[in-house]
């Protein structure tokens, strides 16, 4: 069978942090490898089932201030998750929605109206060398997209052989918005037993997203959460969870996410899973608050997430 | 060690399962027993186990399975697994040249616990550390069995680049960098072994639960194992 790989962009220009993502990097957490991947996954899913890919296909994560893409070739993309301002040829391009590309058209963004992180599918998949069984770029551990780098300027990317057709859209009601202030649900643990009032203030004030925020993890800013009286505020260290909250001494909370591994610092509780985009596509100075369920509920939450997905891709394939 | 494993929720998709409060090479066997055995013999719906100091991670598919079958299989395999069902750890030996450019703290930490450079080298390559965990970068492992009369703090002040294969000291721990990173233990050696490298099959060098071992190599030891890596 012959794969025919063409090369599809060349970055003009990079933007503040873009990468080559998929679903992530599997198996290897336990050598210290983290998953990775896009940290919006249900926006990087959808931007795959639009333009016809199959899932875990690769895709441009582009983060708050966009890149600017010169098409070599002709093609199909689709642009989910945040809005980042995306323009084709200096018109608006739809998002949620699969548009045809020619060669010499230009891809650029004007700026954020809503949310954090943008996705950039092409029909046939981003089309660099899988390592460890994935494509996902993991900056620490030089590995995945170009060099284990984010994309810059000259870089040119390829794409696989891909089908999908022009002008598929995802239900105006289907899509997500992202509000400045989010309300994401937890599940207390693993340590929230290092906590007794600090979980009620935890659960009752918003924290804001400061400066240092990135796909290691969100450091956030608030009224500090009190551990219990005499507790050790370290603890052995252990392998983290992406989502998994920790409250470092200061009190001022760390949300982690797909890029680490380990941490040293007590859990008051973690990000369900199906809100992790929810935290992804927040910004610096947007707020979060945090709601805990239980995990019945949280896994009613995911299974009622993965349904409109389904409904998503019924609407796209219809 | 806890009578009971401790079963704690780590998100809707990950459950921690802990052997004890502490650091020790008892519970570590509780862990690696458990660990092996699930590698072995996989639970339904369980994707990935991480092996920690005291505990394992657990991360399972929730469309398949939860925390509570999971928590029953963990007992009941537990219940039925007995020491001898261990197989003994494998060592694994590092080659290490001490001192000079490769070593810069060396200096420092024999000084430091009033011992002779070559006293620091023979204790550290002495004796045989238990690899608790990997984590913090891909392969870095997390060692036990530090010689008390080797403790030192860590800088004051980190480097802003430890060189890839780095073997240092901070406090109670030795460890060895696995990529270049800022770091701020206390140097007294470098391995030519590749803890991390993407290319090779397997990438990681080390597995948790084995020992390692540092045995001191020359200089010009160190730079033919390099060049035969593929090193300049």
């Amino acid at each position: 069978m012959g794969i025919h790989r063409m090369e599809i962009f060349e970055i003009v220009q990079p933007g503040a942090y873009t990468t080559v993502q998929d679903r992530g990097r599997f198996g290897y957490q336990q050598f210290g490898v983290p998953t990775c991947g896009a940290v919006d996954a249900f926006s990087y899913r959808v931007a795959n089932a639009l333009v016809g890919n199959f899932q875990g296909q690769a895709a441009l994560e582009v983060t708050v201030l966009g890149p600017t893409l010169k098409v070599l070739h002709q093609g199909l993309i689709a642009v989910t998750g945040g809005d980042l301002g995306p323009l084709l040829n200096d018109n608006p391009l739809p998002m949620w929605k699969s548009v045809a590309i020619e060669p010499g058209d230009t891809i650029r963004f004007k700026g954020v109206k809503s949310g954090c992180r943008s996705y950039i599918s092409v029909s046939g998949g981003i089309d660099v060398p899988a390592v460890m069984g994935s494509r996902s770029t993991y900056v620490a551990g030089k590995i995945g997209g170009i060099n284990g780098r984010p994309l810059t300027t000259g870089d040119r990317l390829k794409k696989g052989e891909g089908t999908g057709k022009a002008g598929v859209g995802v239900p105006a009601d289907l899509i997500p918005t992202y509000p400045r202030e989010v309300e994401v649900r937890v599940i207390l643990g693993p340590q929230d037993d290092y906590f007794s009032e600090g979980i009620k203030h935890f659960l009752a004030f918003p924290f804001k997203v400061s400066t240092k925020a990135d796909r290691m993890g969100y450091r956030l800013e608030g009224d500090p959460i009190k551990h219990k009286e005499g507790v050790e505020k370290s603890i052995i260290s252990e392998p983290s969870v992406p989502g998994g909250i920790q409250v470092p001494p200061d009190g001022q909370p760390i949300i982690l996410l797909v890029e680490q591994t380990v941490g040293g610092y007590t859990k008051i509780a973690t990000v369900i899973s199906p809100d992790i985009g929810k935290v992804g596509q927040a910004k610096t100075g947007d707020l979060i608050r945090f709601q805990q369920v239980d995990i019945e509920e949280a896994h009613r939450i995911l299974k009622r997430k993965e349904e409109t997905f389904e409904s998503i891709l019924k609407a796209i394939t219809q | 060690m806890h009578e009971r494993p401790r079963f704690l929720l780590a998100g809707d998709r990950g459950l921690l399962v802990e052997f004890g409060a502490v650091i020790d090479p008892e519970i570590n066997q509780k862990v690696r027993q458990i660990f092996l055995s699930i590698e072995k013999t996989p639970i339904e719906g369980v994707t990935e186990v991480i092996p920690t100091y005291r505990s394992i991670l657990i991360f399972y598919d929730p469309f398949i399975t939860n925390s509570e079958k999971i928590e029953k299989k963990i007992l009941e395999r537990q219940g039925k697994l007995a020491d001898r069902d261990i197989p003994s750890p494998e060592t694994i030996e590092i080659p290490v040249a001490y001192g000079e450019e490769f070593g810069p703290d060396l200096e420092f930490v024999a000084h430091h616990n009033g011992l002779t450079p070559e006293e620091v080298i023979e204790i550290h390559t002495s004796a045989s550390y238990l690899i608790y965990m990997l984590g913090f970068t891909p392969g870095f492992p997390f060692l036990g069995g530090l010689s008390e009369r080797l403790f030192t703090p860590r800088l004051e002040n980190p480097r802003h680049l430890v060189p890839a294969g780095s073997v240092g000291i901070a406090n109670n721990q030795t460890g060895v960098y696995s990529i270049d990173s800022p770091g701020g233990w206390r140097l007294i050696g470098r391995t030519p072994a590749k803890l991390y490298d993407p290319k090779r099959s397997p990438p990681i060098l080390l597995k948790a639960g084995n020992q390692l071992r540092f045995k001191s190599i020359s200089k010009k030891q160190f730079q033919e194992i390099a060049e035969s890596n593929g090193d300049s």
